[in-house]
């Protein structure tokens, strides 16, 4: 009922701000209009410049190289994740030994480490993947050592009275338990691989669109650097809309959130 | 048919564990504390207790007087800090393998469907997925959810899912069943349907059952033999008494025979007795 009235609203929020932006800046309201489109651009030069990037195709090699870096990035980072959630979990002594190495490689701001795999890794896209995977890893390091270290004890005690050995109980309680948690963080997870990818081509590389919007900024091209920010967004929003059709596929299980408070 | 349990078998022999006579269950002067020997919490203790196969008991008790405890070190989950636990008549080591445990709190895998919940106990025993599958449909089927065999545990209501666990617990064929308060949970209505179930479903394969409530009713119109506790700390047995009702019985008509108020007066006097007893006794100690 209110789907068609949500649906009107958030389109009259963008279209209210595009309309603010091209008074703005159209007209020599708060400035002469050569100021203000200069520092601002206007929404209808931003969105020609959109459509002569996907027109010419020269974008979709860059799209396709951040694509590429933030599945690589995700995959890897997941992929550690989950082996080192699982191992610290299962081993109390290693988890107690590790802890504060642990924080603090989290607490290390990981723009820093983007020259240092630069020069490591090269320019290309290792260098971003790496970065990228610093991100992921450890969102789901802590989500699946918190997922399986609150496995409930009551499934785990029914589970091991119906005679489940170590490997099963792997399989049908500690993995699934470990699995839901990751899902849970699947949206940011996946969204700090995308910004590893862009971060580190914005620092250094010859493709993708972070090199594209740094590209652009280099001579104060305003116009290009909002297009790159648009395609960027558009391809956000693509990605997410992917990752919530994998987790309501996966997550069949887990009940409506709308019948389970805001769990 | 079940040998009388008014005495314990001393005589228990180390080169024939499994002698046929050997009751399922059996502990002996078993204690439990949790924490530290000196200063820990001992929640029971002087615990004497025998079930013969095919019997059922029902313990009956306080709430926090340590049945659960009691069943927790039956199945092997928690081990006594003295005494044995001897599964027809061997001494246990680790997890109880020929018991099923049934607990109050939901206990299925909220990832997989009522059949695989079910299904995945027979995995443990080898049996391959396609036959598991065929067997918790039928399980399924006899505890009535033939319908929701592919829901998960969060679409099916609280009964259902206690029958979903029951189904479960069955489907390996256990000689022991040990029950904490499985039916607590539920509402009294839904706890006598699941009632004459578990009894429509043991009569047909009876095995020996401990089953643990607070509610006494519900007590006497299970079991075969109600065993009663005091309270914690240190719980002990206070008492045992045999239910004289013929079976099969129906939980709700059963309620109304003038034999099940005679039994329920006599088990409620000594519970009540021993308990003001106990309560006696700790005001005199404190002043």
């Amino acid at each position: 009922m209110n789907r068609l009235k949500l649906i009107l609203l958030q389109v009259a929020v963008g279209l209210g701000f595009l309309l603010l932006w091209h008074v703005l800046t159209a007209y020599p309201i708060l400035a002469p209009t050569k100021q203000t489109q200069f520092f601002f651009s206007t929404p209808l030069d931003v969105l020609a410049r959109v459509w002569k990037e996907f027109a010419s195709g020269e974008i979709w090699r860059h799209l396709w190289i951040t694509l590429v870096e933030t599945i690589l990035a995700f995959a890897f980072g997941a992929g550690g994740g989950i082996l080192f959630g699982f191992l610290f979990a299962r081993r109390e002594l290693l988890a107690a030994v590790l802890d504060p190495y642990i924080k603090a490689a989290n607490a290390l701001p990981r723009v820093v480490l983007a020259p240092i795999f630069a020069l490591w890794f090269g320019l290309g896209i290792w260098s971003k993947v790496a970065l990228g995977f610093t991100l992921v890893f450890f969102i789901v390091f802590f989500n699946v050592y918190q997922g399986v270290r609150e496995v409930s004890p009551v499934v785990l005690a029914n589970a091991r009275m119906l005679g489940m050995n170590e490997r099963q109980l792997l399989r049908h309680v500690y993995w699934p338990a470990a699995l839901t948690w990751m899902f849970s963080s699947l949206h940011t997870s996946v969204g700090f691989a995308l910004v590893g990818a862009v971060v580190g081509e914005y620092l250094g590389s010859s493709a993708g669109l972070g090199y594209k919007i740094h590209e652009a900024e280099s001579v104060f091209d305003v116009t290009g650097v909002f297009a790159g920010m648009v395609i960027l967004s558009i391809f956000v929003i693509l990605i997410d809309f992917v990752v919530t059709l994998i987790e309501r596929r996966l997550l069949v299980w887990r009940p409506a959130p709308s019948t389970n408070g805001q769990g | 048919m079940a040998p009388s349990v008014a005495h314990r078998r001393r005589e228990r022999s180390i080169l024939m564990p499994e002698s046929p006579n050997a009751p399922a269950v059996s502990l002996r002067s078993v204690a439990i504390t949790f924490g530290s020997k000196v200063g820990g919490y001992t929640a029971v203790q002087h615990i004497d207790l025998t079930a013969s196969p095919g019997e059922f008991i029902a313990i009956v008790g306080p709430t926090g007087c340590g049945k659960s405890t009691l069943l927790n070190a039956s199945a092997g989950l928690l081990r006594p800090s003295e005494g044995e636990v001897e599964i027809f008549g061997a001494p246990l080591h680790g997890l109880n393998g020929r018991a099923g445990y049934l607990f109050q709190q939901d206990a299925l895998m909220p990832w997989k469907t009522a059949l695989q919940n079910v299904a995945v106990a027979l995995e443990p025993k080898g049996v391959s997925r396609k036959e598991a599958e065929a067997k918790a449909r039928d399980w399924l089927r006899r505890v009535g959810l033939a319908a929701f065999v592919d829901r998960y545990p969060h679409m099916l209501s609280g009964g259902q899912r206690k029958r979903v666990a029951l189904a479960q617990m069955l489907i390996r064929d256990p000689e022991i069943l040990l029950m904490d308060e499985p039916f607590g949970p539920l509402d009294a209505q839904t706890r006598q349907i699941m009632g004459n179930l578990l009894l429509d479903l043991w009569a047909a394969n009876r095995k020996a059952v401990l089953f643990v409530t607070h509610d006494l009713e519900e007590a006497i119109a299970l079991a075969d033999r109600v065993v009663v506790m005091s309270a914690g700390p240190e719980a002990g047995i206070i008492g045992e008494f045999a239910v004289p009702l013929s079976r099969p019985r129906d939980i709700a008509e059963v309620r109304l025979e003038p034999a099940f108020h005679h039994i329920h007066k006599e088990i409620w006097a000594s519970l009540r007795t021993e308990v003001q007893k106990a309560y006696a006794q700790g005001e005199g100690a404190s002043s």
